[in-house]
Order: C-alpha cells, then sequence, then structure tokens
C-alpha cells in the first residue's frame, strides 16, 4: 500500500433542514479542487425537517475506497450530534460547536473542544444558517486553508443569491476563519496545494453519465430514494443533450414505457429502488419475452416493503435473479465504485443489444447518494457502441422473422417503422414470425424451439463480460469475497488486515448474471478459508455463490442495520473469524445516525 | 426528412385488405370484436395509411389479441400496460401512427391509472376499447363496466359495485377527443375511428363491442334498441358539460358519437426535445465532443 501523506476526515451533525450540505459541498469542492481524492457519505432519514444528519467526508492525496473509520474533525450543528458523536472521538481531534447553544458532554482525554461564540461572531444575525458559515471559516482555519479561498468558495455558493444572501455568508465565514485563528492552531497536516484539479459525483450522477454516453435517448421514472438522483441529472441535462425524460404516474408505467421506447428503437434505461422495481418486475419479463434490450436500475435501500428508505443494503440480489415469472436471460451486474457505474451502463447496453434482453443494474445507496472526486480523464464519455443485430433503416422484400430461430439464438431485430419488416411481437408464446402460438394450438415443439432459442443467446456471453479477478498475495489464510459496492472497504480492509500480518486477498464480484462459476470456482477452490462479505441478513450472494460453484464459504460477514459497511468491521470480523470465535460475524455499528 | 405516414397522390389507393394479416381471428363466432377490427382496417385504409407506418399496441384480453390479426406493426404487451407501452414508443418515433386497442378489463379495470394520467398527458395516440362489460378470455367474470346486479362467475348473486364510466372519466381526465360507437353500426365506428385517428392528440373510442359467450344481458340486441346518435342531437363537441350528461345516460337511451373534441397541444408538441432532429429513435447515438465537455465541466 501506497502511504498516504495525507489521511483526514471531517464530520458535520446537525437536524434535516440545518443546512450541512452547504458546506459539505463547499469542502468537497475545495478539496477536491485541489486535486484531493474526497469519499463522502451522508447518513440520513426520511425526514425533511429534524431527524440526525450526519456527513462524513474524507480526503486524502490518495485515492480513496470508503469514507473510513475514524474522524479527525467533529462539527455539531446541534447538541444532539454532541451527544451522539463526542464519545467517539479520540485524542489529537477536534470538536467544533456553536458555543452559545450546544455544551460539550464528557470529552475522551487528548480531544480538543473548539466552542465558537455564534451570536457574537455574526453581530446577533438571526439567520441560523449562518452558523453552519461560521463553522466552514473556523474549519477553513484548523485545515490550514488562505481565507481568499474561503471567500472565494462562499461567493461560488451563495453569489447568485444576491449581495443580502452573500454578505453576511461573507462575514461570518471571515469572522469564525479569524476567531479561529486567534485560538486554535492549525492541524498538523495541512491541505496540500496545487494537484491537478478533480471533479466530483454521485454514484447516480455517474450511473446517469453512463447512460448518457451510451446514447440513452428516453428516460424515465417515478421518484424513489436512492435512485433520484439519477431522474434529477437526467432532468437537468434533458433539453442539451436530447433525451427525453418523463416523470410518470408509477413504476409500472416506467418500466412499460421504457420498454416501448426501446422496442422502438432507442436506447432507454429507467431507475428505481426494490419497491419500484418490484413494480417493474412484470415488465422485465416481458423484455425478455419480447426480446427487447432494455436496462433497469435498482439502487437497493434497507427493505422490505418500504424499509429504510435512506439507508444502504444488498438485499435484492435474489429479487433481481427472480424478477418476473419463467426463464429467460437477462444480465445482473453490480458496479463496484461510481467510475465503474459510470462505465457499467455503455457496456451493459451494448451486452443488452447484443443479447437483445433485459439488463439489471444493482446499486445501492452507498455508491448511487455518496459523494466521490474523480479523474475527469478518466471520464470516457465516447464509449464503444455496438447496437448488434439491430436493423434501424432500409426494407424488406417480405419474409421477414422477427424471432427467426438461428444458431446463436440472436435473431436480427427490425424496429416498427421500417417497410417489409412488419411483424408482432407479443407476451405470449410466439413462433418464429411473432405469431402467438398460446390460444389456439400449443404446439409444444414450437414451445420448446422457442425457449431454447433464447436460451440459447447467451451461449457466447460469458466471453464478453471479464472473469473477476482474485486480489492480493496468492495462497493468503483468508480469501475476502465480495459482489457490487464493498470492494473500495474490503480493499482497504484487506490492506489493513496485510499490514496486521494477516494474508488476505479479495475476489470482489461485479458482473452476476451470466456468472464466470468456472473462474470463481477455480479461485476459490484454491483458497484457504473463504469469508463472503455482504450487507444482508441472509448472505444472498453467499447462497447464489453455492448455487454456481457448489463452494459453501468457510465464514460470513455481514451488516444489515442501515448504515456501510467500515473498513474495521471486516477487519474486526476476520480476527474473530480466524480466532475461530464464530462463523458468522455481525459488525456492531458504533455511530448512532 | 420524415418518412411518409400516407401514400402519397399517384400511390393505388389502399384498401381495407392491405392491413388484413394472414392470421384469422381466434374470437367466438358472432364476437363484437370481429366488427371492431373490421372498422380499424377500414379506417386505416380510408386514411390512406401506410401498414409499416402504424404501430398497434394490446394489452391482454380477447380483444386484445388484435394486433395479430390487423397488418402493421404489432405489440401485444402486458395486461393493462398497453398505453405506457404505446407511449413510449410514440416518444421514440412520433412520426409513426399509434393505436392502442384492448378491452375494458385490461383499459378501465387494471389498466385504469394508465388511462387516467395518458388523457391529462394528451398523447397523440388513438385508444380503441372494445367494451363487453364482462372478462372474456377468463370466462365470465365482472368487469368495471358491467351493470350493477349483473350475475357473473365472480357475482353469482349479482354484482354491488356501479359502472366505470369511460367517457365521463376521460373527459375529466383531459382527453381532448372522447367518442362511443357499437361493432354492429359498421359504418359509424369506422368514421369515428377515423376522427380519432386524424385527432392531435389523446383519442378515446370506446366501442360496444359484445361478448357473445358470457354476456347476455348486454347483447346487439340490447344496444341496437338504446343507441342513440349525438350528431342526430345537434350535440356539441366542444361543450364538456353537455357531453359528460349525455354520457351519464345509460337506460332507454345511450348515446354513441363524438362526446368531445377539444384543442390542446399535445405532450409531443410540447416536448423541446422532440421540437427538432427528428424521431429519437433515428437520431444518432453517442454525445457530441461538446455535449461530453459541457458535462464534464458540471463536475468541477
Amino acid at each position: 500500500m501506497e502511504h498516504r501523506k495525507l489521511d483526514l476526515a471531517l464530520a458535520i451533525g446537525g437536524a434535516a433542514g440545518q443546512g450541512i450540505a452547504t458546506p459539505g459541498n463547499i469542502l468537497a469542492r475545495l478539496l477536491a479542487g485541489r486535486g484531493l481524492h474526497v469519499h463522502a457519505y451522508n447518513a440520513y432519514q426520511s425526514i425533511i425537517r429534524g431527524g440526525h444528519i450526519f456527513l462524513t467526508i474524507r480526503t486524502s492525496d490518495r485515492p480513496l475506497g470508503s469514507h473510513g473509520d475514524r474522524l479527525d474533525v467533529l462539527v455539531c450543528l446541534n447538541q444532539d450530534t454532541m451527544d451522539r458523536h463526542l464519545r467517539l472521538m479520540g485524542p489529537g481531534t477536534s470538536v467544533i460547536f456553536n458555543g452559545d447553544r450546544v455544551k460539550p458532554g464528557e470529552a475522551q482525554e487528548g480531544v480538543r473542544l473548539c466552542p465558537v461564540p455564534v451570536h457574537e461572531l455574526t453581530g446577533n444575525d438571526p439567520n441560523p444558517a449562518l452558523q453552519n458559515t461560521v463553522a466552514l471559516g473556523v474549519l477553513m482555519h484548523l485545515l490550514g486553508l488562505d481565507p481568499a479561498l474561503l471567500k472565494d468558495s462562499l461567493t461560488r455558493q451563495f453569489g447568485r443569491k444576491g449581495p443580502d444572501v452573500l454578505d453576511p455568508n461573507l462575514r461570518a465565514g471571515l469572522a469564525g476563519f479569524e476567531h479561529a485563528r486567534g485560538r486554535f492552531s492549525p492541524l498538523p497536516t495541512p491541505i496540500p496545494r496545487g494537484g491537478t484539479p478533480l471533479g466530483l459525483w454521485s454514484g447516480n450522477d455517474a450511473l446517469a453519465m453512463g447512460g448518457a454516453a451510451a446514447g440513452v435517448k428516453f428516460y424515465c421514472a417515478y421518484p424513489m430514494s436512492p435512485s433520484t438522483g439519477v431522474l434529477h441529472w437526467m432532468s437537468r441535462h434533458a433539453r442539451e443533450l436530447g433525451i427525453l425524460v418523463r416523470q410518470v404516474e408509477d413504476e409500472i408505467s416506467v418500466a412499460n414505457m421504457t420498454i416501448g421506447a426501446a422496442h422502438a428503437g432507442c436506447r432507454a434505461m429507467c431507475a428505481t429502488s426494490g419497491g419500484g422495481f418490484a413494480l417493474m418486475t412484470e415488465a422485465v419479463g416481458m423484455a425478455g419475452m419480447m426480446e427487447v434490450p432494455v436496462v433497469f436500475i435498482d439502487v437497493q435501500r434497507g427493505g422490505p416493503s418500504t424499509g429504510l428508505p435512506t439507508k444502504t443494503e444488498q438485499a435484492d440480489l435474489w429479487q433481481a435473479l427472480g424478477a418476473s415469472q419463467g426463464e429467460f436471460p437477462r444480465v445482473v451486474v453490480a458496479p463496484t465504485d461510481a467510475l465503474d457505474a459510470f462505465r457499467t451502463i455503455p457496456e451493459l447496453f451494448n451486452l443488452v443489444d447484443r443479447y437483445q434482453c433485459p439488463g439489471i443494474v444493482l446499486s445501492d445507496l452507498l455508491i448511487s447518494e455518496g459523494t466521490f472526486s474523480a479523474d475527469p480523464g478518466a471520464i470516457d464519455l465516447h464509449p464503444a457502441i455496438e447496437r448488434g443485430e439491430t436493423i434501424l433503416e432500409g426494407s424488406s422484400p417480405g419474409g421477414y422473422r422477427r424471432y427467426l430461430d438461428t444458431g446463436s439464438g440472436i435473431s436480427p431485430r427490425a424496429v416498427p417503422g421500417l417497410e417489409g419488416f412488419e411483424h408482432v411481437v407479443s407476451t405470449d408464446e410466439h413462433d418464429e414470425d411473432g405469431g402467438i402460438i398460446s390460444d389456439e394450438f400449443t404446439d409444444p415443439r414450437v414451445r420448446r424451439k422457442m425457449v431454447e432459442k433464447r436460451a440459447r443467446k447467451f451461449q457466447d456471453a460469458l466471453d464478453r463480460i471479464p472473469a473477476p479477478v482474485l486480489e492480493g498475495p496468492a495462497g493468503a489464510e483468508v480469501t475476502l469475497v465480495c459482489w457490487g459496492s464493498t470492494r473500495g472497504v474490503l480493499r482497504e480492509a484487506r490492506e489493513r488486515l496485510e499490514e496486521e500480518g494477516v494474508a488476505c486477498n479479495l475476489l470482489a464480484i461485479k458482473w452476476l448474471v451470466p456468472f464466470h462459476a468456472a473462474a470463481v470456482a477455480a479461485i476459490l477452490a484454491a483458497a484457504r478459508r473463504t469469508v463472503v462479505v455482504e450487507q444482508n441478513h441472509s448472505g444472498q450472494f453467499a447462497r447464489y455463490l453455492r448455487s454456481e460453484t457448489g463452494i459453501a464459504a468457510a465464514a460470513h460477514i455481514r451488516k444489515y442495520d442501515g448504515e456501510p459497511l467500515q473498513p474495521h468491521h471486516v477487519v474486526e470480523g476476520v480476527r474473530a473469524i480466524l480466532a475461530g470465535s464464530t462463523e458468522l460475524h455481525v459488525p456492531d455499528h458504533e455511530i448512532r445516525v | 426528412m420524415p418518412a411518409p405516414t400516407t401514400r402519397g397522390g399517384d400511390a393505388p389507393k389502399p384498401t381495407a385488405k392491405d392491413f388484413k394479416s394472414s392470421v384469422h381471428p381466434d374470437w367466438c363466432p358472432g364476437c363484437g370484436d370481429f366488427g371492431v377490427l373490421a372498422c380499424l382496417q377500414k379506417a386505416c385504409a380510408e386514411l390512406g395509411l401506410l401498414p409499416h407506418r402504424v404501430v398497434t399496441v394490446s394489452g391482454i384480453g380477447c380483444s386484445s389479441n388484435l394486433p395479430g390479426y390487423i397488418r402493421t406493426y404489432g405489440m401485444h404487451t402486458l395486461h393493462g400496460r398497453a398505453l405506457p407501452v404505446a407511449t413510449g414508443v410514440k416518444m421514440a418515433n412520433h412520426e409513426l401512427t399509434v393505436l392502442v386497442t384492448g378491452g375494458d378489463g385490461d383499459g378501465y379495470g387494471i389498466g385504469g391509472n394508465h388511462l387516467t394520467h395518458t388523457a391529462r398527458r394528451n398523447v397523440n395516440l388513438t385508444y380503441v376499447v372494445m367494451n363487453n362489460q364482462i372478462y372474456g378470455l377468463t370466462t365470465g367474470q365482472v368487469s368495471p363496466t358491467s351493470l350493477p346486479g349483473m350475475k357473473t362467475k365472480s357475482t353469482p348473486f349479482g354484482n354491488l359495485e356501479p359502472q366505470f364510466n369511460p367517457i365521463t372519466s376521460a373527459i375529466m381526465n383531459g382527453a381532448t377527443f372522447v367518442a362511443r360507437g357499437f361493432s354492429g353500426h359498421g359504418q359509424h365506428l369506422t368514421d369515428l375511428i377515423r376522427q380519432a385517428i386524424l385527432h392531435e392528440g389523446f383519442a378515446l373510442v370506446d366501442a360496444f363491442s359484445p361478448c357473445v359467450t358470457f354476456n347476455h344481458d348486454n347483447d346487439f340486441k340490447f344496444f341496437r334498441a338504446r343507441i342513440r346518435r349525438l350528431e342526430e342531437e345537434g350535440h356539441d363537441p366542444g361543450d364538456w358539460k353537455s357531453a359528460c350528461e349525455k354520457a351519464l345516460l345509460w337506460g332507454d337511451t345511450i348515446y354513441t358519437g363524438v362526446f368531445l373534441r377539444v384543442q390542446r397541444p399535445t405532450m409531443e408538441s410540447q416536448e423541446p426535445v422532440l421540437a427538432d432532429g427528428g424521431p429519437l429513435a433515428r437520431r444518432a447515438v453517442g454525445l457530441t465532443g461538446a455535449q461530453a465537455q459541457g458535462i464534464l465541466a458540471g463536475m468541477m
């Protein structure tokens, strides 16, 4: 592991409606703008005013895969935050709070308390949001940043709202900065300057951008946390990118409309969370039966039912595997981080266009609503676009059969509007010409032929997706296995374990269907102790792994409390498993959010 | 240049035969749906439409088998979901004529929510509902348009629910063309469908299409005895209140004809993304350099 010169985590806590997002955005942007890597996670609830919001921003000179394990600076915008989090702050950390209103509790030895007299510093301005700006000023000083940067950032944030908003914020920010300068020494490692600026995005931004890059022309959604960010990005960019974006009456309509647009020749996509995906399920089967290429994104949240709308989980795997009745080829993929989410969408569109089937993306709140730095140079907005055997123009003298029984199982797909290609597609079982066989004469041989034709489409699919690769030393004592969004956390945990002398490697799975069963089985057959790590209760991936490879993991780390895995949860779990004290470690989430 | 949807001047005039597929309908002999299918084929021919420029989208049910029997592009989708699928097709290629067909259970029962919102959006679709007031393909259960008291397999002691009124519902929800016809009055129904296709906006044609097997209450005789034509009553299709009053009548007199015809911008016409550049489905896929630059700049 390359040594990090800087590894700093700040948290801002308060109630919904207090405006935590503003100083959070300013800081994240400022850090990324200086070329630092940023990984931010916001713990929040399904409430517009009140509750407890806790934003963690971690920054480093090296790429980050998680929001880390510890905090260096805590900003308490209310008493609740102080009461919940002070006990977790260790020696060398700083706690900033509004000294007029928030009383510190019992702090551990070595915690620096930084009360800020907000009333005095804002000249008794009644606007409560100014305390955020004062706190930002204090933070900027602690980070060793120049006050001119504070001024720039506040102007960028508030400038367009006019001097009535900007000026009090400038005064408050600078007053906070000056107050801190006179009283608190900056943190030992100042924020370096001059790196190549990085951008910021969320996983939802990345999924939407992936769609735009893939040539999506129709995007449709019904708002549902934590997927709504995709809709927001698409709506904002619709006109400049020529993407038709619609919010419609329910997810049933969303899925069916998306399939309609896809059938007519557009690349079309929709995103939702598990509950919405449940409503889309029947349509997933329609895309399978009609052989329409379409992409569904399920941004997983805590379930079942309404569950935890603002919390993360990986418990929709079997929902995706089993979405809709009957059997049909589908692609299921779980991106491993925001950049991977971006790249996955064009890759998936190429696959579903080739195989004329639905594709399902399993993201989750951790990726989709996290804020991450991104190197714009790594974002290729012109990926390869391969539409398979799609007939988008021309005409036919006749004899076209939409579901021609080919060796590959893939039948050339003509879109409506072309002369001579007229045909019917149907959710009923049909023959090669699309005519339904379900009503008058269900010929068992035709049925068998069509089932086999559809299934045959995937015969070469594994050649088109990379097999997962083992990271870390061969022959390690422990092989960690994870899927989707937790790869970054697991990588960090693996490095930590190695540092502690536990030989450890990692198998991170992205493509779930089709599954590289032989490659995975070969890796795991050689593993000494396989530990599957996932964010659900029943071990959904462990079960899938066993069904596909016959390999049962030796032990499991599972977290299903709604909050994301942190590296130390995994490290502690592996230690407990190696000590022989458990085969199933369920980490305790210490942070009360 | 958009591909033509209708035949030019010199081309031979299409006939209803041009819209006949090779598949014979599997409806029961005497089913009202035969008449509706013939009217649709005739209306398409009269309008000079080209079969490959038309998409017929249906849900599931006896009448929803119709796309297999008309020679256009066809989509036989899910029960109740024809309207959203058709909307997707129309958004992706707004130069196509999109017809939607189905039954009362499909459109007014399971698909009722989509009818509400498709009408509200005023998508330029023609929706022909073959209303037989019964679930036929499932062998005779009560439908949203079944009469109160009607005995069916699922209401052996009589239906307790009032009728769903598709005409007033569509009007209240913002449909801009709302008509009712009868399978037994072919020429009239053909004319209603023709007007509905010509109409710029969401057009509902509720067509009484008797089920000869499972609904013996509302048969051809029932309608022939009661139907009166709005055109003969001097009804003004611009008057929604009068339209609703006439649509609520269900007794000795049941009206057919155009209840409502008003102009309101369609969803497609208001969609800036569709203003220039032709159908989405025919546009180049992929971003321009400037678009990509704009996206990346927004991240910084």
